[in-house]
C-alpha cells in the first residue's frame, strides 16, 4: 500500500549564528546562563529601545548562502513579524520577508539510491525569541537570554522524497555551515533545529497533497521518527478517504506521534511590514569578494580529493566529510601514513561508531588512528585487535603500539605454528570440515573461528584461511 | 513686574526673584556667568512657578524637586569652583513624558505605563545630562503621543496658558504650555505629524521639527518610527537653536540618526533673509482656514519680502493625499510599536484573567485610552492580510510623491512659509467628539514629516482675542540653520507679547 505513495518533504532549519553577541545589542549570547543575566533594554524590547543589526550576521548569513549556491541580493531588507507571545517582548520578530538576503541555492546529496540536487528555496536573518519556564510553585516564567539570538532561516523546495534523503541533506547542510564557521550546529543546545513540511500524493501526481508542518525537531531521530509516523498517518487518511488537513503539528518524542496544534483557519495574519528602526541592507560586491575568499573548502571539495588522491569511495568519502572533526581526523592520519584506505573503514566502521549524537566530539587523536592504521596495513595486528585497542584507547591519550607490544598483541604470521592449529582444529572439528568438503563452503568460517580462538584472537585470518582450504581440497 | 521679552538690562541691578522665569536662555547663561544668579535660585523660581500655576495648566505629569535642586546646588559648587560650564548648564527644562529617563517615572500619558520607570536615559537626556542640564520633571500630552489636544492624556488634560479654556494643542501640549507659562526655561517635545509646531502655534513660543535623522530616538518610546522626532520648544529663536546644538548628533544606538556633522545652528542666525527665496504654496491657504491665520501668514510674507525676501507663490498639489497616507502610515507602525505593551513584563496588568489571551485583551482593553485604541484598529486593519496594498503600500508610494514635489520647490525656493495649522488654539472639548475633524487639523504639518524636513514653527500674529497664531517655515533636510536664520530675522523685527491668562494662577503662589 505505502508502495503506491510517495512522500514530499520540504524544511525550514533555524541555525543559531556563532557570534559572541546577539544580533540587535551588545549582550552575550552564551549558553547555559543564569535566566535575565545577558539582556538589556534592546532585547527585552522596552519601551524606546531600538535595534542596531550587528553587521557579523550580515557577514554569517552572506556565507551560509555562497556555501550553499545561493544569489546573494545587493540590497535586502528587515521586517517585523507581528504575534503576541509572552517569550516574544517586542510582540514583533524582526525576521526578513520579501527580500531575503540569500535565494536560489542548492545543496548536492549522495544517498544508497544516488546523487541528488535538492533545492534551497531562501536564506534570511531574524532573530530568536525568549524561553518559557513552567515552575510548578511561581507557574510560568520568561528567561529572555535567548532573545535577540542571531538565527538564519534555511527554506528548501519541496525536493526530497524520504526520511533518508532528509537525513543526508540535514547532515550536508550541518555540515557545510560548520565547515563556513557560521555555526556550531549543536542540535542539544538548540542550535540546528527543523521544521518538515509534509504532504503524500500518489506515485505519478504532479501536483502537492495537501501538507503538516511539524514544527521545531531538535535531533536527527526525531526528524527520522516524525517523518516515518507522519506520512504512515497521512497516507492511512487517505485511504481510509478522509481528507488530510492543513495544519502545524507537534511532535512527541515520548509517543513517537505527531499531534495538531493549530489548523491553517486559525493560523495568524503576521502583518509583516518593514522594521522602520533599521535601514536597509547592502552588500557590496567588495563584501563579496573577501567574504567568499574566507569560506574554507567545502565538503564536496574534501570529497572529490579524497576520491582522487585517496581512492576511497564517493560514498565513504561523503560520510567522512559529513562532520568536519571526522575530515579533518582524516587528513590528519593521511599526513601520517600511506595507509588511508584502512583509516577510512577504521573512520566509518569504528569511529563513527562512537559519535553516538552529532554533538559528540571524536575520542581519538589522529596520531593513534594512523599508528593503528599502519600496523593493520603491514600486518602487525588483525581487524579484531584493532577493535578492541581503540575501545579501550578512547578518550585516552594512550600509544596504541605500546598497547600492543606491552600485551603481546601483535598478529599470529608464524606457518609453522599456524599449520599446527589448523591441525588441531580439524582433528577436533570433523563436523565443519566434511561440510566443507561437501560444498558448504561457508563452513570453514566456523573453522577459521575455532583457530582465532586458540590463538586468542592474534592469529592472521588470512593465513588460517588459506591453511585451512589447502588441507580440505 | 516688569515683562522682559528681549533682553534684560545689561550690567543693571539685579533681577528678581519674579522675573527669572521670564527670562531667555541666553539671559540665565549670562547671569550665572557673571554670578548674578545661582543655578538653584533658578531652580527654585521655576519650581515656584509651577506650584503657583501648574494646578490649573497641568503641563506636569511629574515634577522632580528634590532631584533638580540637588543637581542645581552641585552644579553651582562646580561653577564656583572656577569650572567653565557649558550654556546649558545648570538651566531648568522640562521632558515630555515620552522621552526615557532613567529612574524616573515616564508614563506617556498612559495609564498603561502608570508608575513605569524605566531603566537607562534616553540619548538626548544623557546628553542633556552630560551639559549639566536640569531636569524639572516630565511633561503632560496626549497618550503615546496620539492627539492634538493634549486632552487624551490619563491624568488630566492641559490648559493653554494664553486663554485656559483653550487647548494647548498636542501631542506636545504639556511642553509648550510649560514654556508659555514661564514653569520651564525650555522644553523637549516629540513630533510625528505636528506634535511640537502645532503647540508651540497654539501657546505663542518656538518649536523646531528637525529633519528626520537629526536627533537620536534612542528612548523616545515609539509612536510612529520613521517620522517621530524630538525637538526643541523654547521662549525665542536663538534658545531653539541652542537647545538643537545640544540634542543633534549621531547615535550609534539609532540606525537612523545620521552619520554627518551638524553644525552651530547659532551661526548665521543674524545674516538675515536678504535675497532668500521664499515659496508661497497655494494649497495652504484653501478653504477651512480661517481668515485670521490667513491674514497672520499673509502679513509674514509681507514683512520677510520687507527684510529683503522674494515670495513665490507655488503649488504642493500632493497635499490633500499626504494627511490619509500620514494616518496610515503612522497607525500602521503604532499598532506595532504599541503591541509590546501587553501585560505581561512591564506596565498595566489586568487583575482575574483566566488564560494569556483574556490577559492581552483585558491589560490592553484597560490600559489604553480610546484614541489609542483607535490608532491601533486602523494600523492593525492597514496591516492585514489582503489590504497591506491598498492601504500601507499605497501610502507608502504617496509618501515617495510628496517628498519628490517639497524637493522639486526646493530647486527654486529656499524655504517654504505656510500656516501650522488651520486654526488658532479652539477651546477645550470642542472636538473630542469628532476625531476626523481634529485629524484634519494636521494637514499642514504632517506632509513635513512624510517628507522627511526640518520644520520652524514661531509664532507671528495675534487673533482678536488675543490667541497666538503661528507660521511654519519649511527648509530643505538639514537646513535648519536657515530656518533659525529666517525665525530670527522676523523674531527681531516684528517682536509679539502675549499674556498670560490670569486665570492660571492659583492663590498660593509661595514666591
Amino acid at each position: 500500500m505505502t508502495g503506491e505513495y510517495e512522500v514530499v518533504i520540504g524544511l525550514e532549519i533555524h541555525c543559531e549564528l556563532k557570534t559572541k553577541t546577539k544580533i540587535f545589542c551588545s549582550c552575550p549570547t552564551d549558553f547555559g546562563a543564569e535566566p535575565n543575566t545577558q539582556c538589556c533594554p534592546v532585547c527585552m524590547g522596552l519601551p524606546g529601545a531600538l535595534p542596531v543589526l550587528n553587521r557579523l550576521i550580515v557577514e554569517y548569513a552572506v556565507k551560509a548562502g555562497l556555501a550553499t549556491n545561493c544569489t546573494i541580493a545587493s540590497r535586502s531588507k528587515q521586517d517585523r513579524k507581528n504575534y503576541f507571545y509572552p517569550d516574544l517582548p517586542k510582540a514583533y520578530q524582526i525576521s526578513q520577508y520579501d527580500l531575503p538576503l540569500c535565494e536560489h541555492g542548492y545543496l548536492n546529496i549522495e544517498t544508497g539510491s544516488g546523487a541528488k540536487r535538492i533545492g534551497i528555496t531562501r536564506i534570511h536573518i531574524e532573530e530568536d525569541a525568549g524561553k518559557l519556564v513552567h515552575d510548578d510553585r511561581l507557574g510560568t516564567l520568561v528567561d529572555m537570554n535567548r532573545c535577540g539570538v542571531p538565527l538564519i532561516e534555511i527554506v528548501t523546495e519541496p525536493d526530497l522524497r524520504s526520511a533518508e534523503e532528509v537525513r543526508a541533506f540535514l547532515q550536508k547542510l550541518r555540515a557545510i555551515l560548520i565547515y563556513t564557521g557560521v555555526s556550531d550546529c549543536k542540535m542539544n543546545k538548540g542550535e540546528f533545529r527543523c521544521d518538515v513540511n509534509l504532504s503524500v500524493r500518489k506515485k505519478g501526481e504532479s501536483t502537492l497533497g495537501v501538507r503538516t508542518e511539524i514544527k521545531n525537531l531538535n535531533s536527527f531521530s526525531f526528524i527520522m521518527s516524525a517523518i516515518e509516523y507522519e506520512s504512515k498517518r497521512q497516507i492511512d487518511m487517505l485511504e481510509s478517504g478522509d481528507p488530510v488537513i492543513q495544519e502545524t503539528r507537534r511532535f512527541d518524542p515520548a509517543t513517537g506521534k505527531t499531534y495538531s496544534m493549530r489548523t491553517k483557519e486559525n493560523a495568524d495574519d503576521y502583518r509583516y511590514f518593514p522594521d522602520p528602526d533599521l535601514a536597509p541592507i547592502e552588500v557590496t560586491g567588495d563584501m563579496l569578494r573577501d567574504w567568499r575568499a574566507s569560506i574554507p573548502k567545502l565538503p564536496d571539495e574534501r570529497k572529490a580529493e579524497y576520491v582522487s588522491q585517496y581512492g576511497i569511495t564517493a560514498y565513504d568519502a561523503e560520510m567522512i566529510v559529513s562532520r568536519i572533526e571526522v575530515a579533518d581526523l582524516f587528513e590528519r592520519c593521511a599526513a601520517l601514513t600511506t595507509h588511508t584506505k584502512i583509516v577510512a573503514n577504521l573512520i566509518i566502521t569504528e569511529v563513527f561508531r562512537l559519535l553516538e549524537n552529532d554533538d559528540a566530539e571524536v575520542p581519538f587523536s589522529p596520531e593513534q588512528i594512523a599508528s593503528l592504521a599502519e600496523m593493520l596495513g603491514t600486518g602487525r595486528i588483525n581487524t579484531g585487535t584493532a577493535k578492541q585497542v581503540l575501545k579501550e584507547i578512547a578518550g585516552t591519550e594512550l600509544d596504541p603500539e605500546t598497547i600492543v607490544k606491552e600485551r603481546g598483541l601483535e598478529q599470529v604470521s608464524d606457518m609453522a605454528l599456524l599449520e599446527k592449529v589448523v591441525q588441531e582444529v580439524l582433528e577436533e572439528n570433523p563436523k565443519p570440515a566434511n561440510d566443507y568438503r561437501s560444498g558448504k563452503t561457508a563452513a570453514i568460517q566456523a573453522l577459521i573461528g575455532k583457530a582465532m580462538a586458540k590463538t586468542n584472537g592474534r592469529g592472521n585470518a588470512v593465513i588460517i584461511g588459506q591453511l585451512l582450504k589447502k588441507q580440505l581440497s | 513686574m516688569r515683562v522682559r521679552h528681549i533682553a534684560y538690562p545689561k550690567g543693571g541691578k539685579r533681577t528678581t526673584m519674579s522675573e527669572i522665569t521670564t527670562l531667555a536662555i541666553t539671559e540665565l547663561a549670562e547671569l550665572l556667568r557673571a554670578k548674578e544668579l545661582s543655578s538653584a535660585e533658578i531652580t527654585k523660581a521655576y519650581l515656584d512657578e509651577i506650584k503657583a500655576k501648574d494646578g490649573i495648566i497641568g503641563a506636569y505629569i511629574s515634577v522632580f524637586e528634590e532631584a533638580a535642586l540637588l543637581k542645581a546646588e552641585e552644579i553651582d559648587k562646580m561653577r564656583a569652583s572656577g569650572v567653565d560650564m557649558p550654556v546649558l548648564s545648570g538651566i531648568p527644562a522640562g521632558i515630555k513624558d515620552n522621552i526615557c529617563t532613567k529612574g524616573m517615572k515616564t508614563t506617556c500619558a498612559s495609564k498603561m505605563l502608570d508608575g513605569f520607570a524605566p531603566p537607562y536615559d534616553a540619548t538626548v537626556i544623557e546628553k542633556l545630562k552630560q551639559l549639566d542640564a536640569i531636569v524639572l520633571g516630565k511633561l503632560n500630552m496626549d497618550e503615546f503621543a496620539m492627539g492634538s489636544t493634549s486632552e487624551n492624556s490619563y491624568y488630566r488634560p492641559v490648559r493653554n496658558p494664553r486663554c485656559v479654556d483653550s487647548v494647548p494643542g498636542g501631542s506636545s501640549g504639556g511642553s509648550a504650555a510649560a514654556v508659555a507659562a514661564n514653569e520651564a526655561a525650555y522644553a523637549l517635545g516629540s513630533d510625528t505629524g505636528g506634535s511640537i509646531r502645532q503647540p508651540a502655534a497654539f501657546c505663542g513660543v518656538v518649536g523646531m521639527k528637525p529633519t528626520y535623522g537629526t536627533v537620536s530616538r534612542y528612548g523616545l518610546v515609539a509612536f510612529a518610527s520613521s517620522l517621530d522626532q524630538i525637538g526643541p520648544i523654547t521662549k525665542n529663536v536663538r534658545d531653539n537653536a541652542l537647545v538643537l546644538n545640544a540634542i543633534a548628533g549621531h547615535d550609534p544606538r539609532d540606525t537612523t540618526s545620521v552619520n554627518r556633522h551638524f553644525g552651530d545652528f547659532t551661526s548665521g542666525l543674524e545674516e538675515g533673509v536678504r535675497g532668500l527665496k521664499i515659496a508661497l504654496p497655494r494649497e495652504f491657504f484653501a478653504d477651512g482656514v480661517s481668515s485670521e491665520v490667513k491674514a497672520g501668514i499673509l502679513a509674514a510674507a509681507s514683512a520677510f519680502e520687507e527684510l529683503g525676501a522674494g515670495i513665490i507663490e507655488v503649488s504642493l498639489s500632493t497635499l490633500e493625499y499626504a494627511l490619509p497616507a500620514y494616518y496610515v502610515i503612522s497607525s500602521a507602525e503604532a499598532s506595532s510599536n504599541l503591541a509590546r505593551f501587553d501585560g505581561i513584563r512591564y506596565g498595566h496588568r489586568a487583575v482575574n484573567s483566566d488564560s494569556i489571551e483574556e490577559l492581552y485583551i483585558n491589560s490592553r482593553s484597560e490600559g489604553f485610552g480610546s484614541e489609542v485604541k483607535r490608532r491601533i484598529m486602523l494600523g492593525t486593519f492597514a496591516l492585514s492580510a489582503g489590504y497591506y496594498d491598498a492601504y500601507y503600500k499605497k501610502a507608502l508610494q504617496v509618501r515617495t510623491l510628496v517628498a519628490g514635489e517639497f524637493n522639486a520647490i526646493f530647486e527654486k525656493c529656499d524655504l517654504i512659509l505656510s500656516p501650522v495649522a488651520p486654526t488658532p488654539a479652539y477651546k477645550i472639548g470642542e472636538k473630542v467628539s469628532d476625531p476626523l475633524e481634529m485629524y484634519m487639523g494636521d494637514a499642514f504639518t504632517v506632509p513635513v514629516n512624510i517628507a522627511g524636513l526640518p520644520a520652524l514653527s514661531l509664532p507671528c500674529a495675534k487673533t482678536t482675542e488675543g490667541l497666538p497664531i503661528g507660521m511654519q517655515l519649511i527648509a530643505k533636510p538639514f537646513d535648519e540653520a536657515l530656518l533659525y536664520r529666517a525665525g530670527y530675522a522676523f523674531e527681531q523685527t516684528h517682536p509679539i507679547r502675549f499674556d498670560i491668562d490670569r486665570r492660571c494662577v492659583s492663590h498660593d503662589r509661595g514666591i
